[in-house]
């Protein structure tokens, strides 16, 4: 760590040694300065990044090519074993299992987020009485901490005596809905609260972009005589599409590594069936304690990530352009 | 960083270095004292930490006044630390690494195994503490490959309770095997009460409550696709399908099934004594203890044994690691296991101890045949117990949703096999 002080500081030693020439600056001298100050105005920046960002990323990866176990804490010796970590997580049948359950949890929350979140955006937009109120009042669950969200929805939808079952009951509908009990529902059921928690997020992004379209456009629209339909798809989303990068970007960082939200509500169970990459890694890593095969499965969701976010930063610079 | 300098220009330049090297300066020296700061830690030699899982308020309460009682005696200050439970056992790993573990450190049985494969506990016979007066049982459940290294104050295991109203009302007797069981619960079954409540939720809750069914069947977790295993997960199919057991049951924990059974919405239910505290203060609540019913008649009921265990980690510090044991001397005294027995509901793990117990807390005498018999999980398997147990949550909770038995449990056997 020593290092790391030692050059942080370093970039101001040779304009301190420059202060002590005694001829008049030249323009070179003053624009390597000049550099000089720009690098210590970044230096701050990197320094966080690469302790809080670079650092864990790279030992991640060191990580999953290690026998790191919890005997590494008291020696701190973890061998190297090549691939091994590597080959048993991906020979290891639930991998594949809990990457395709990632997949669907990730595309069926993000779908009802976000037509659910624009359609209330929409619906907000327009003025009439209690706006104001309704609108905070949709952002409740976004306050809500994920965990107790878990565990309401989880009395919420307990096959005997939760509220929904009676509910459903008293209408006729059955009542009988085995949600969280079923290796088929459960991720469905899932999913339904990722999307109530992400409805809030989605909204309040859209309602944002929405205030940004210019009136003048609609006005123009309906002077020509196009249908609501039509100026919806013709006028709003084309201008509202950055709004919709950002927000389906962000959404998928936060949904693809869900894991709070799934041990409050099944543990991955009933067998195995909401088991995603972000419940996968934290049981090989601090449940069997094989650190090397957590930071495999953890390598493989940085990876997922990382893929988006390069597409993110893509679709933003065609935006500058 | 710069010297004074005679003229005013460069005194102007070493000025504007200054303006840059004063936020890095600052930054680095945040950066490094943090950094350091998490290394060195001084310790007082009269201060002595025992880290354990007591965040309940009431067992913080207890732990502390037994800290105070045996500081005292020790001329010591014993601090206590607790941290929930499902994050003990990294956070101990990660002090282990920084060189900053406690002197004492309750795990969890079952954990215990993991920390002393890897090095990480003095075994307790070198810091002078004996076994005379535990039961093997108990000594076993402290003991990994053959070492003693964990004291118990006091163990806990699973029995069945139930609730005396429903039965008497049906004129019932209480369930002394599996055949007695299935049909009891099924005649208790009755508009939206189940006959019977237990938990094969996934985690340790549905494994720990697997145990008995399995054990007492004369399966064991070495061979998890034996026929005897099989029969016992096939025993939980038929409550399940019989309608006696709810079909929440994979998703429950113990405290889920002990609100179900406080709610009258189970006549009967599978669960330990740290349930008892709050089962009494239910009012109009009239229940009793029993030992979990067998195959057979004549068959042992196998329980699980659960609970603590005070271990010294290895801190390298020989002089204190003493001191620890003599701390856990003290803790785990025959006085002390009474009052946290009875303070606790659980059963002493001492003889003497258990036996002035059992006069003192009759009502739970069901639970101290129960503990005689029982058997800790990590015997046979030791630190392997994690991918054994994660491997047959999965299995039981396919087989409860469907699957046959046997199929589940051979891949649950293939899976840890694979996974050594």
């Amino acid at each position: 760590m020593a290092s790391t002080t030692a050059s942080a500081a370093l970039p101001a030693d040779p304009a301190a040694d420059a202060g002590k020439a005694e001829k008049p600056p030249s323009p070179l001298r003053a624009k390597r300065r000049r550099q000089l100050a720009q690098w210590g105005f970044i230096a701050p920046a990197v320094l966080f990044m690469a302790l809080f960002f670079g650092y864990p990323l790279v030992r991640n990866i060191v990580m999953s090519f290690q026998d790191y176990s919890p005997s590494t804490f008291f020696t701190g010796e973890a061998p190297f074993n090549g691939l091994d970590n590597w080959r048993n997580v991906f020979d290891d049948g639930l991998f594949g299992k809990a990457l395709w359950q990632t997949v669907l949890f990730t595309v069926g929350s993000l779908a009802g987020q976000f037509c659910i979140g624009l359609a209330l955006a929409v619906f907000f937009s327009r003025r009439f009485p209690l706006n104001g109120i309704l609108r905070s009042l949709i952002l409740l669950p976004w306050l809500v901490p994920m965990v107790v969200s878990g565990i309401v929805w989880r009395r919420i939808f307990d096959q005997d005596t939760g509220v929904l079952n009676s509910f459903l009951g008293t209408l006729g509908l059955g009542g009988d809905t085995p949600w969280l009990t079923s290796t088929s529902m459960a991720l469905v059921s899932v999913i339904l609260v990722n999307i109530w928690i992400g409805i809030p997020f989605n909204m309040v992004i859209l309602y944002g972009g929405l205030q940004e379209v210019p009136k003048e456009l609609h006005e123009a629209a309906a002077l020509d005589g196009a249908s609501a339909w039509r100026t919806f798809r013709s006028v709003t989303l084309p201008v509202l599409k950055p709004v919709i990068t950002v927000v389906l970007v962000l959404g998928f960082m936060s949904t693809v590594k869900i894991l709070d939200l799934v041990l409050a509500l099944t543990d991955g169970g009933p067998a195995d069936s909401t088991q995603t990459l972000g419940t996968l890694t934290y049981q090989n890593s601090f449940v069997q304690m094989d650190f090397g095969a957590g930071a495999v499965v953890g390598n493989v969701l940085i990876l997922i990530s990382a893929v988006f976010a390069v597409f993110y930063l893509r679709a933003n610079r065609n935006e500058g352009k | 960083m710069t010297e004074p300098s005679p003229d005013g220009r460069t005194r102007r330049r070493g000025r504007r270095t200054r303006r840059i090297a004063v936020p890095l300066t600052v930054v680095s020296a945040i950066v490094a004292g943090t950094v350091l700061s998490g290394c060195g830690r001084q310790q007082d030699p009269d201060v002595y930490t025992v880290m354990n899982s007591s965040t309940d308020e009431s067992y913080h309460r207890w732990d502390g006044d037994t800290l105070k009682r045996c500081g005292k005696e020790l001329g010591i200050t014993i601090e206590q630390q607790s941290v929930p439970a499902s994050q003990l056992m990294t956070k101990a790993l990660r002090m282990a690494s920084s060189k900053s573990l406690p002197d004492v450190l309750q795990l969890d049985a079952s954990e215990m195994p993991t920390f002393a494969e890897a090095g990480g506990l003095i075994p307790l016979k070198d810091l002078g503490l004996t076994t005379t007066d535990i039961p093997d049982g108990i000594v076993d459940f402290g003991s990994y490959d053959g070492k003693y290294y964990g004291a118990a104050r006091t163990v806990n295991t699973l029995a069945l309770f139930y609730n005396k109203d429903i039965l008497d009302k049906a004129g019932l007797a209480v369930p002394t095997t599996w055949d007695e069981m299935r049909e009891t619960a099924a005649e208790l079954t009755q508009g939206k009460r189940y006959g019977l409540a237990l938990s094969a939720g996934g985690a340790e809750d549905g494994v720990f409550q697997f145990t008995p069914f399995m054990w007492s069947n004369g399966g064991d977790e070495t061979k998890l696709d034996s026929p005897e295993v099989a029969g016992a997960l096939d025993y939980w199919k038929a409550l399940l399908k019989d309608g006696s057991l709810s079909k929440s049951t994979v998703n429950w924990t113990q405290a889920d099934v002990n609100d179900q059974f406080m709610a009258g919405n189970a006549a009967m239910m599978i669960n330990g004594p740290w349930q008892v505290e709050t089962l009494n203060a239910k009012k109009g609540l009239d229940w009793g203890i029993a030992e979990i019913p067998v195959p057979k008649a004549g068959d042992d009921s196998v329980g699980p044994l659960g609970g603590g265990i005070l271990t010294v980690p290895n801190t390298g510090d020989g002089e204190r690691e003493k001191k620890a044991a003599e701390i856990i001397g003290c803790m785990a005294g025959e006085q002390e296991q009474i009052t946290y027995a009875l303070n606790s509901w659980m059963v002493p793990a001492n003889t003497r101890a258990a036996a002035v117990w059992r006069t003192k807390a009759p009502e739970l005498a069901a639970l101290a045949g129960q503990v005689s018999t029982a058997r800790s999980r990590t015997a046979k398997v030791g630190a392997r117990w994690s991918s054994v147990s994660l491997a047959l949550q999965s299995a039981f909770q396919s087989a409860l949703t469907g699957e046959s038995s046997e199929a589940a449990l051979k891949r649950a056997q293939q899976r840890v096999t694979s996974g050594n």
